[in-house]
Formats: C-alpha cells, structure tokens, sequence
C-alpha cells in the first residue's frame, strides 16, 4: 500500500478512502438539496417582490391613461402631482413628456436615454439624493404624441436581494464545513471498525490460521462481516486439517503396504529360484500395488466429499430402490455365506441427495456388516420414516464394537483390534460418516441386541428427509 | 481395429500400444490434443482413446466437443488421472462413451475398447440373442438352454443379457457393476463373482460344457465353445 501520510493531505486522503467518497457523495447531496432550497426561496421573495412593483406600475400607469382620457392633459397633470404629494416613501418616479420634450409633470428631471428603446418595460440606474438605486420604469405613448414614464424606485429590493445572497453564501459553506467534517468522521468511524478485520485478514495472510475477526456486540452490518469471515474462516481451517488428515493417513498407511510391496519385489529380484517363482513375485506385486490405489482413491474420495463440493449436484431421490439394489448386490454374498440377508423397507424414503453416494455409504455399511458376521448369522437392512428424518439401519450379528471404539470408528484407517484379522483398509465408515455429514445427518453406532454375546453391531443413517 | 491413442505420457502410451496390438489392433499414436485432433478428424478409426488431459492447448474434452460438433460419432474412451465423479460426468457429456481411471490394468482397457468398437453403430432392436444351445427371449424375458427353461431373477436376466451382447468378449467386473447395477464405485470385495457364479450354476446345470467363463485378471467371457 502506497503510504502517503493521509494525515497531511486531509482531502486526497478523503478521496481515496471509499468512505471518504461516501461522506462525499453525501456532502454533494447535501449541498444539491441546499441549492434547490435557495432557489425556491429565491423565486418566492425576490421574484414575488418584482412581480409586485409591475403589477403595481402597471395599474398606475393604466389609471393614469384612464384619467388622460377623462379629464385631458390637465387633469393627468394634477392627477401626478396629487400622487407625488401623497407618496410618504418616495418611491414613485413619474415624468411626464410634451411632443416638444418638454417636462410637463413628474419627479425626474430628464427623460434618461434607456427610454427609447423599444420594449415598453426599462430598468435603468437612478441617482437620488446622492444615493445610487434602481428604478423600474414603464413608457406609455399617450394621445397627442405625449409620454408618460410611470415607474417605482426599488432600492429596497435591491437591499432584500443583498441580504438573502449573503445569507445563502453563508449557509451554503457553512453546510460544506459541516459536511466535510462529518465526512472525516464517517471515514474515521468506519476505518475504526474495519481495522480489526484487516489485521485479522493480514495475520491469517502471514499464516496464523486460528485469528478470528473479533466481534462487537452491536449485531450490525460490520459485525455480520466479521461473522461471514470467521465463519469462511472456520470451514477453511476445517478443510486444511482435512487435507491434513489425508496426508497423514497417506503417509501413515500407505507407506507400509508400499513398504511390503517393495520388500518382496525386491526379494523376488534376488532370490527368485526360477521364472515361474518371479512371475508370481510380479503378479503379487500389481496385486499389492492395485490395493494401494484403491486405499488412495477411497482416501481421495472421502476427502471429495468432505469438501461438500458435491452438495450442488443433490436432487431428489427415493432410496427404496437404491436399497433394494444395494441389498440385491450383497444378496448373493450372504446366500454364498449361508448368511440371512432381511430387508424390511417402507414404500417410499424421499429424500434430497446424490445417489450415488448414499448407495456407496450403504454398500459399505453392508459390507462391513456381511464381513463380520459369522457363516450363518444375520444380518438386517431396514428403514423408515420419523419425524422428517430418514433412518436406515444396518444391524449385523458379528462381534459389536467396544463403547470406546464406536467413538473412533470412522476415523480414517481405524480399525478396531478384533478386527485386525478382517480384510478390509478402515476406511469404509470414513466414507459412510463423510456421506451422512454431507446429507446434514449422523451416524448412530449401537448394539443389535444388548447384553448378548455377541451383541452384534447396529450402524444407524439418520439423514433429514426433503 | 483401427484405434487412435492419444495420450502424453510416453511410457503409458507405449504400454497401452504395445498391448492393443498384441491383441490384434492397429494403432496410432498421437503425443498432444491438436495432432489428435487433427488425426481423429482426417481419418477413419473404429474407436479414440484419449487422455483427459493433454498439453498443446487442446485437452480430451475439447477434442471430442469438436469432433461431435463435426458430426463424427467415433466411440470415445477417457483415461484420467482425475477421480472425481464430476470429472467424470463432465467427460460423459462432453461425447466421451466411456471412461476409465489411472492407475487402470490392461486388461479392463482392452474389455472397454473392445466393447466399444464392436458395439453396433445402430441399435438394432433384437428380440432373442442366442449362445450355442443357450436362448434369451427379451420379450417374454425367459431364459432356455439346450429346450430347457432356466429360471433366473431379474437382475440375473440382465447379467446375462449383458454378458450375451458382448458374447465372444471379455467383460469385466467393474463393467458389469456399471452396466448392470449403475454402480460406479469400487466395492471392493467379490460380490460380483458371487453372482456370476451363481448365474452360471444355474446355467451349467445338468450340462457338461460351461458357457461362461473365468478370464483369469480380467474379468468374464460367454462363448459357445471350451
């Protein structure tokens, strides 16, 4: 960041903070609003006070030529000379001209020259009593190439006019200070609430991933950033310990089939007594090495999920199907076993998922199950309906899992100790957990039946239904 | 066959090429998306297999959208390094037939592009298919062997049927998953050959010639002779 001391420079500074720009966006309203307000003043003071003086001139004026007609050019006369005498405040301005130019009644000692132009309405400067002022003046052709100026002086006008621009000069910049100053407070206001994000987002930036965006308790829009952040935040720390996890599973578990794998190759290489003896090296060795690519794609897989990428795809299932085709698949693996594979399902189990995943989670569940039940046992897939959730059970008649172990089951690679002599890489449940996590549901782990011995496992999938 | 390998990983594309030849195909191999591009649209191959990703700027997907775009229907089969189910999917819609995984066995690679490039261009409706003396009527959905009805399940049916439309060629376990349960994961254990074994007990009863067979690392074959 450019760092050119703001502090100087207080208005550069303004305009390249986007808050400075707010506040002075808002000072522009402001003054907008100001602006129309004095011009509305305007027109009905000002404006109103001149429409007045020529309404006013004009009735005179219109009088006089009534009384010209009335009682002829004497009678104007007086009648002028009535008004001069009558006019306290000395605003009116007549003058009246014979054919000859010469001054037959009024107040003004010479016709001014602006009087014959062609427009009947004249605005004219006027010198009286030392004092200089305005007039309005209206010409009036009367019969007998006579002229007549009716007009009103309107220094008072002008005085008003003065005032009222001098009072909006003075609200206007006195309402730009006002704005500015609160445009410097807004900025500084905002800059104070979002300094903790920034340091937050800087820290997380240099790497320390467990700062969080500290939160006032004011429930505002700053505060439900601050939330949103912490919220990114978390899910990110969640993924990386995922990632994390993957690795250490990768690292953990696959170097020692690696390892195995390696050693009989290499074993195979020196002591191989004859062809027939290496061919089968080799074959035990693609053997080894497709098993550590299923280990990693299922680790892969489970990390897929975990990522919750996959929740876009989710559409509507039934999974009554999908069960029938899962118990279908592991149907003929029990039968072969001498095991008894029930299915009790309900009509219909509508939920919103992916397919795909769930009848892998069930596979798995069925696998494990038919896996560790022994020749002859058990083992039962059910489901139904409860309150908006959909359960699916898988109980088995094997050994059960010890409470502490049902706790760790699902952990990526583990696998209890009665079942180290089980085929089977631990990451079965992983699997089946990371589905249900993903479908917003759990997993229930608990004895088929309780107090029996064997007391046989029971997994429950207990996914929101809709 | 006449196959088109694009792939750039000289050491897979050299495997692969040596395998479908040995197995009887020609094939040409080309290192980049443009010269397969190029190559897949001047010449006539039975099916393409390409590399989901590719360097010169033309990757699988591109490639096939624009062979599709020209009207040119040739089966494609997709290697990938990517797992991902969407990646997959992607592959699919973008004109991909099929799609296989790496690390994958030869064996597989030969069953899909041999079921590929021997599928009929148009679906011809056919009512009965017929393995020696074994029968499948796909209307009335019964199965006979040698006059003698064989009762089988409804998923037993389309295995059969599966295993009969590609008869004389080897289908392999995970084709048989994706075929005929939609399965498109590894289950990991042997519940396939379970069913097959099952199937073919049923079958071979009372008979002394096997129809289906064991294809030993690969998967399963029907064929009228031993």
């Amino acid at each position: 960041m450019p760092n050119t001391s703001p502090a100087n420079l207080p208005l550069i500074g303004l305009l390249r903070s986007a808050s400075g720009r707010f506040a002075l966006l808002f000072t522009a309203m402001f003054a907008a609003a100001a602006t129309a307000a004095a011009v509305v003043l305007w027109w009905n003071t000002a404006g109103a006070l001149d429409r007045q003086t020529d309404a006013a001139i004009r009735a005179d004026a219109t009088a006089l030529v009534e009384r010209q007609r009335d009682a002829g050019l004497t009678g104007l006369v007086a009648a002028i000379e009535d008004r001069l005498a009558l006019d306290v405040q000395n605003e009116s301005l007549y003058l009246l001209l014979a054919p000859d130019r010469r001054v037959l009644a009024g107040n003004l000692a010479v016709w001014p020259g602006e009087a014959d132009v062609d427009a009947p309405w004249i605005r004219m400067p006027l010198l009286r009593d030392g004092t200089e002022s305005e007039a309005r003046m209206l010409r009036v052709e009367l019969a007998g190439q006579h002229r007549l100026l009716v007009g009103r002086d309107v220094a008072e006008k002008l005085r008003l006019r003065g005032l009222l621009s001098e009072g909006i000069a003075w609200a206007a910049s006195s309402s730009a200070a006002i704005a500015l100053l609160g445009a410097w407070l807004l900025r500084r206001s905002l800059e104070r609430r979002l300094m903790p994000v920034y340091g937050t987002a800087a820290a997380i930036g240099a790497g320390d991933l467990s700062r969080r965006v500290p939160l006032s308790d004011r429930q505002d829009e700053f505060d439900r950033l601050g939330m949103t952040m912490n919220a990114m935040l978390d899910r990110i720390a969640q993924l990386m310990e995922g990632v994390r996890g993957v690795s250490d599973a990768i690292a953990h578990d696959l170097r020692t089939p690696i390892a195995r794998a390696r050693a009989k190759l290499e074993e195979a290489l020196g002591d191989a007594a004859d062809e027939e003896a290496l061919r089968a090296a080799v074959e035990q060795g693609i053997a080894d090495l497709d098993g550590i690519a299923r280990v990693f794609k299922a680790v892969l897989r489970i990390a897929e999920v975990e990522a919750g990428a996959r929740r876009a795809a989710f559409a509507p299932v039934d999974m009554v199907p999908t069960l029938a085709d899962a118990a279908d698949l592991y149907g003929a693996a029990a039968e072969a076993r001498e095991q008894v594979l029930a299915v009790d399902l309900p009509e219909a189990l509508n939920l919103v998922g992916d397919r795909d995943l769930l009848l892998q989670a069930v596979a798995n569940l069925l696998d494990n199950a038919l896996k560790f039940t022994p020749d002859g046992g058990r083992v039962a897939l059910s489901a139904r309906v409860l309150d908006g959730v959909v359960e699916i059970a898988v109980a088995d008649s094997g050994p059960g899992l010890a409470p502490d172990d049902r706790a760790r089951a699902g952990e990526r690679f583990f696998r209890a100790d009665t079942s180290r002599n089980t085929p089977g890489s631990g990451l079965g449940l992983s699997l089946v957990r990371a589905v249900v996590a993903l479908h917003r549901g759990d997993v229930v782990l608990e004895d088929t039946v309780r107090g029996r011995e064997p007391p046989g496992l029971t997994v429950r999938l207990r996914l929101p239904s809709g | 066959m006449r196959i088109l390998l694009v792939e750039d990983d000289a050491e897979v594309a050299r495997f692969v090429k040596k395998g479908l030849q040995e197995a009887g195909h020609t094939v040409e191999h080309a290192p980049n998306g443009r010269d397969g591009l190029f190559m897949a649209a001047s010449e006539s191959f039975d099916v393409l297999v390409l590399d989901r990703m590719l360097p010169g700027g033309v990757d699988g997907v591109r490639l096939v959208e624009t062979l599709r775009g020209q009207g040119n229907r040739t089966p494609v089969l997709f290697l990938s390094a990517l797992n991902a189910v969407d990646e997959r999917v992607k592959g699919l819609k973008a004109g991909g037939d099929d799609y296989l995984t790496k690390p994958f066995a030869f064996a597989e690679l030969l069953a899909r592009v041999e079921a590929l490039g021997r599928r009929p261009a148009a679906e011809v409706p056919t009512t009965r298919l017929k393995v020696a003396d074994l029968e499948l009527d796909l209307l009335s959905r019964t199965v006979t062997r040698g006059g003698r009805k064989v009762d089988v399940q409804p998923r037993e049916f389309r295995l059969l049927e599966h295993l009969m439309r590609h008869a004389g060629q080897v289908v392999t376990r995970t084709m048989l998953l994706e075929k005929v349960w939609d399965y498109h994961f590894d289950p990991q254990t042997n519940v396939i050959d379970v069913h097959v074994s099952r199937l073919r007990h049923k079958l071979d009863k009372g008979f002394d010639k096997p129809l289906i067979h064991t294809v030993r690392n690969a998967g399963y074959m029907i064929r009228a002779e031993a």
